[in-house]
């Protein structure tokens, strides 16, 4: 591409052609480096609407002759640069410094480029393009993101898909989107991350907590959404995606429309609709897993050079049916749920979403402005709000029936500011701050003691961070961040819980308030919080390199696994949380080998990851209820260890075949306990075969296999139960793991172009194409049915 | 440079009005928690009545319920029936009136673990299905008996069996489930 570029430039300079008039002004210039001041070399500039044309020398000069007086507008271009118009006014012979800004990210081949992220080389990263995302323009972010080796999912049936990185999920995983860090409740595993994946041009998944720019309690890693980037330029484009799938009856809707200006103003707006029935395994209908899914979203801003900022609004309204089968009363109802080879209900096909239900709804408004300094660097200074409403709602009888069993209102205020000094590209520096205040309010109206309670949070961070490129084939990364967190919450504890848990004698003084059955406590906590990073690359030669890093992380315990307390309905289980709970302290070590020719790309990254106070939640035993026996489960610490190997391997065969494989294995242990972690991911294998046609309309055809063994680690949690009905004890068995699977998908799409300016895209593909029946260890529902049978997906795409 | 300005007042505007909120939630106390289930059994034959109790006052909390049996004589025909309260609320909320109105979504169930007693509807939801809010409870020959009282939401009322007693095939879900250890002599 470069070398292009550069072909181009040459020709340029040698079509410059004489201008004879009678006009003799000239006008001379210097171009320099924003950054430092250096002479840029090879710079082609243009009298715009004419055919002058001049490069600048070694010098980095330049000279326009036989100009009349007047004005001129003049396009600079470079190599790595931002396209570059000025304005002179020509009275006589005149001379201008002109500077130009080079892309200093793309020089140092940093990963994520936007203006907010750069995540250093030295991070196991991986990057997910807009043609994948288009392609699942229908789904979640979580099933787009199982392209990445090391990334696969914990759902509750197949429309709420949390991401898993390397075994770790939830809490421990940062979502950005637009440089805004998410908070919508992500610590429950029902809770999916609430995002149209529609938003994003390019996902890029960071493993391990090395971006500290983003949070120091990353653990698992973090997942980066950007919007497209807008050239300057006069322009109005559009993209419109239409979908639809035979399983779930339904489809999907999204459009988006960008107007830019050669000056920098730029508006786009996106709207994206989902809409899904029933979804269906291969034997019976999937009963109230319907989908409805509703996002807007409007960017707008001035991008110049110097500076600029911009204005987003985005909001998505998700309402998303749970199947009803998996709704159970107490401990018997689940021993029929699970010794049921089937669900216990099944109903016919139906668009309609009933309880139990989740209802969300999400906004997000960011505004932010950057300014470049000559010679310095880059500040950035961004306030961000998030409001997440949560509605879930439970099978209720009488005059509850149409309310919710959890209406949680959490709100965000967020303002951050960063530095970036960029002048010197082999030492680059960036520092910033932030400061969180975060509200949640539990509604009272629900009729259900709060699960999660009421509080006020704040959070302050500060980080440094450092880049060096120490020569030609090293680079390396070092930096550090200190986070305080405080919590203030106001929870109600049932007087006989608050005793059974032991927190009369440690955390007596909290109770500020006695409601006859409940105490009202308010426990203020504080944290503080050290990570750090460091890592380095070294490009060995042209085609191979190898990566080191290691990150250090802490988290601090979260609302839920401090203050759970009673009956979660939707998982007809008792959670406790515990107060003493600290923070998670992660060490981890990762390294990485690189190959890369022009047929063959391999990867083969690995990492370890010990992690003092692994909280997790563990059944402990069954407690006794008017509704009959229900599992206690409760928060504990641990220490663990978790290590894995990710490989993926690219193979071009012909001009016409390519081969993949991507295979991932994750081992947990908890090592105070000798046992393993609970909802590690099993041992996944996905090989695809590419047919690909250039010459014809771009045609792609290509079959997915993918093969997930069983999972033979995992702990035993399995418990006794007396069945009153059966008056007999029964093992209750939540521990064992379903049988391994293989899935065929075949995929295949088309490019045709209307017009000029117009591009339609057609793909048809079938996912589980031999209809195979499956129960995955990470759906929560997997004890009541199996996965999705085949379904068929339509998809035209129009770029205008 | 303004711009900078006006974001860090607007922010500090916003952080310093959400703080200042210091009230105390407001206290949930269960609506549809069932701390007591009740049966009554009067004798056909004297008129002796039997109470059978079961309370769990702080209901998914981690006290057990507190359970009442009962001493029943042998070959003797009861006339039943039972209550489900949720007595955190004062007065007690009588839930048993929310199961008469939704007859068709409810059914209770006794079973008897080792088949000293059997159990009668003679009670009728608008579909003419049982309840079992009423009933008659026949002994037989004396012996130690454990009686399971269970109200399922939402039962499939014409799986086999279920309108006779039978909670096999019932599904739905279990909104009480109480075991009352029973002598009958």
């Amino acid at each position: 591409m470069i070398k292009l570029l550069c072909k181009y430039v040459f020709a340029i300079c040698i079509t410059t052609t004489a201008f004879t008039q009678e006009c003799q002004f000239s006008f001379k210039g210097k171009i320099t480096d924003f950054h430092d001041n250096t002479s840029i070399i090879g710079a082609s500039l243009q009298i715009e609407n004419s055919n002058k044309f001049a490069t600048t020398d070694f010098d980095g000069l330049f000279e326009f002759k036989n100009l009349c007086e007047g004005k001129y507008t003049i396009v600079i271009k470079h190599i790595s640069c931002e396209t570059k118009r000025v304005t002179v006014s020509v009275n006589k012979n005149t001379f201008q410094e002109i500077t130009l800004e080079h892309h200093v990210e793309d020089l140092k081949e940093v990963i994520v480029t936007s203006t907010h992220n750069v995540t250093a080389k030295t991070n196991q990263t991986t990057k997910i393009d807009s043609k994948t995302i288009d392609e699942f323009s229908g789904k979640s972010l979580g099933d787009a993101l199982k392209n990445v080796a090391g990334v696969s999912s914990i759902n509750t049936g197949n429309t709420i898909v949390k991401p898993v990185i390397n075994g770790l999920h939830s809490s421990r995983i940062i979502v950005m989107t637009d440089g805004v860090r998410l908070q919508d409740q992500e610590w429950g595993i029902e809770h999916a991350p609430n995002i149209d994946i529609n938003n994003a041009d390019k996902i890029t998944v960071v493993k391990g907590a090395n971006s500290l720019e983003f949070g120091g309690d990353a653990i698992g890693g973090v997942i980066v959404l950007e919007p497209s980037k807008y050239v300057l330029k006069d322009s109005i484009f559009g993209k419109t995606i239409l979908g639809i799938q035979s399983n779930g009856r339904g489809g999907n809707l999204h459009s988006s429309i960008t107007k830019t200006t050669k000056k920098g103003w730029f508006l786009n707006a996106k709207t994206t609709l989902k809409r899904f029935g029933d979804f269906n395994s291969p034997d019976y209908n999937l009963t109230n897993t319907g989908l409805a899914s509703k996002a807007f979203s409007i960017h707008t801003g001035l991008k110049k050079f110097e500076n600029g900022f911009t204005v987003d609004y985005s909001f998505i309204n998700n309402n998303i049916g749970i199947l009803k089968a998996s709704h159970i009363g107490n401990i018997d109802d689940l021993v029929s749920a699970i010794n049921n080879k089937e669900p216990l209900i099944v109903e016919s096909f139906s668009y309609d979403i009933n309880a139990p239900k989740q209802e969300i709804n999400h906004h997000i408004f960011k505004i932010d402005y950057y300014k470049r300094f000559q010679d310095l660097g880059k500040l950035d200074i961004q306030y961000d709000f998030q409001k997440n409403q949560r509605y879930e709602y439970d099978i209720r009888v009488g005059d509850d029936k149409d309310k919710a069993s959890i209406d949680l209102d959490l709100t965000t205020h967020s303002i951050s500011s960063t530095f970036d000094f960029n002048n010197n590209l082999e030492k680059t520096y960036k520092i910033g701050v932030k400061g969180v205040y975060q509200n949640n309010f539990a509604n009272p109206l629900t009729g259900v003691r709060r699960l999660i309670p009421d509080y006020d949070k704040f959070d302050a961070g500060i980080f440094a961070i450092g880049n060096y490129i120490l020569n030609d084939k090293t680079t390396a990364n070092v930096g550090l961040r200190y986070d305080f967190n405080y919590i203030n919450a106001k929870k109600f504890y049932l007087k006989s819980r608050w005793t059974e848990r032991g927190y009369d004698e440690e955390y007596g003084n909290l109770i500020t308030g006695d409601y006859t059955t409940q105490w009202l406590v308010n426990p203020k906590f504080s944290f503080h919080n050290i990570s750090a990073s460091a890592g380095i690359v070294y490009q060995i030669n042209d085609k191979n390199a190898i990566l080191f890093n290691y990150g250090l992380s802490n988290r601090s315990p979260n609302a839920s696994e401090l203050f759970s307390d009673g009956l979660h309905h939707s998982a007809a289980r008792i959670e406790l949380g515990d107060l003493a709970l600290q923070q998670e302290i992660s060490n981890r070590i990762s390294s990485t080998y690189n190959f890369t020719s022009n047929n063959t790309f391999i990867s083969v990254e690995t990492f370890f990851n010990n992690i003092h106070n692994f909280i997790y939640l563990e059944p402990t035993g069954t407690e006794q209820t008017i509704r009959g026996a229900f599992p206690v489960w409760e928060y504990k610490a641990t220490n663990a260890n978790l290590f894995g190997f990710d490989f993926t391997w690219r193979q071009k065969i012909n001009n016409a075949l390519l081969f993949s494989n991507k295979s991932s294995l994750t081992f947990g242990n908890d090592v105070k306990n000798n046992k393993s972690l609970i909802d590690i991911p099993a041992p996944s294998f996905k090989n695809s075969l590419e047919y690909k046609n250039v010459n014809w309309h771009q045609l792609s055809v290509r079959l997915d296999s993918e093969l997930v063994l069983k999972q033979t680690n995992y702990p035993n949690n399995n418990f006794t139960t007396y069945l009153p009905t059966k008056d007999s004890y029964e093992v209750v068995d939540i521990s064992s793991t379903p049988a391994g699977y293989h899935l065929l998908h075949l995929h295949t799409d088309a490019v045709f172009h209307l017009s000029k300016k117009t591009d339609l895209q057609i793909s048809a593909s079938v996912t589980n194409l031999l209809n195979t029946k499956y129960r995955d260890y990470l759906n929560r529902l997997r004890y009541y049915a199996d996965d999705l049978g085949r379904n068929y997906n339509l998809q035209i795409k129009i770029n205008y | 440079m303004k711009s900078i300005k006006h974001i860090l007042i607007l922010a500090s505007i916003i952080l310093a009005t959400a703080c200042s909120n210091d009230d105390d939630p407001e206290v949930v106390n269960e609506e549809e928690l069932i701390t007591t289930v009740t049966v009554t059994l009067t004798s056909q034959e004297d008129g002796t009545e039997i109470v059978l109790n079961s309370v769990d006052l702080d209901g998914d909390g981690p006290n057990e319920p507190v359970v009442t049996g009962g001493v029943l004589a042998a070959n003797t025909i009861y006339t039943g029936s039972t209550k489900v309260l949720n007595e955190t609320e004062d007065p007690a909320e009588d839930i048993t009136e929310e199961v008469l109105e939704e007859g068709v979504d409810h059914q209770f169930f006794y079973s008897f673990a080792n088949s000293l007693a059997i159990a009668t509807y003679t009670d009728a939801d608008e579909n003419g299905d049982p309840i079992g809010i009423t009933f008659t409870l026949s002994t037989s020959s004396a012996g130690s008996e454990n009686l399971t009282v269970s109200l399922i939401h939402e039962p499939n009322k014409s799986g086999e069996g279920v309108i006779d007693g039978n909670i096999t095939n019932a599904d739905g879900e279990t909104d009480a489930e109480v075991t009352f250890p029973l002598t009958i002599e």
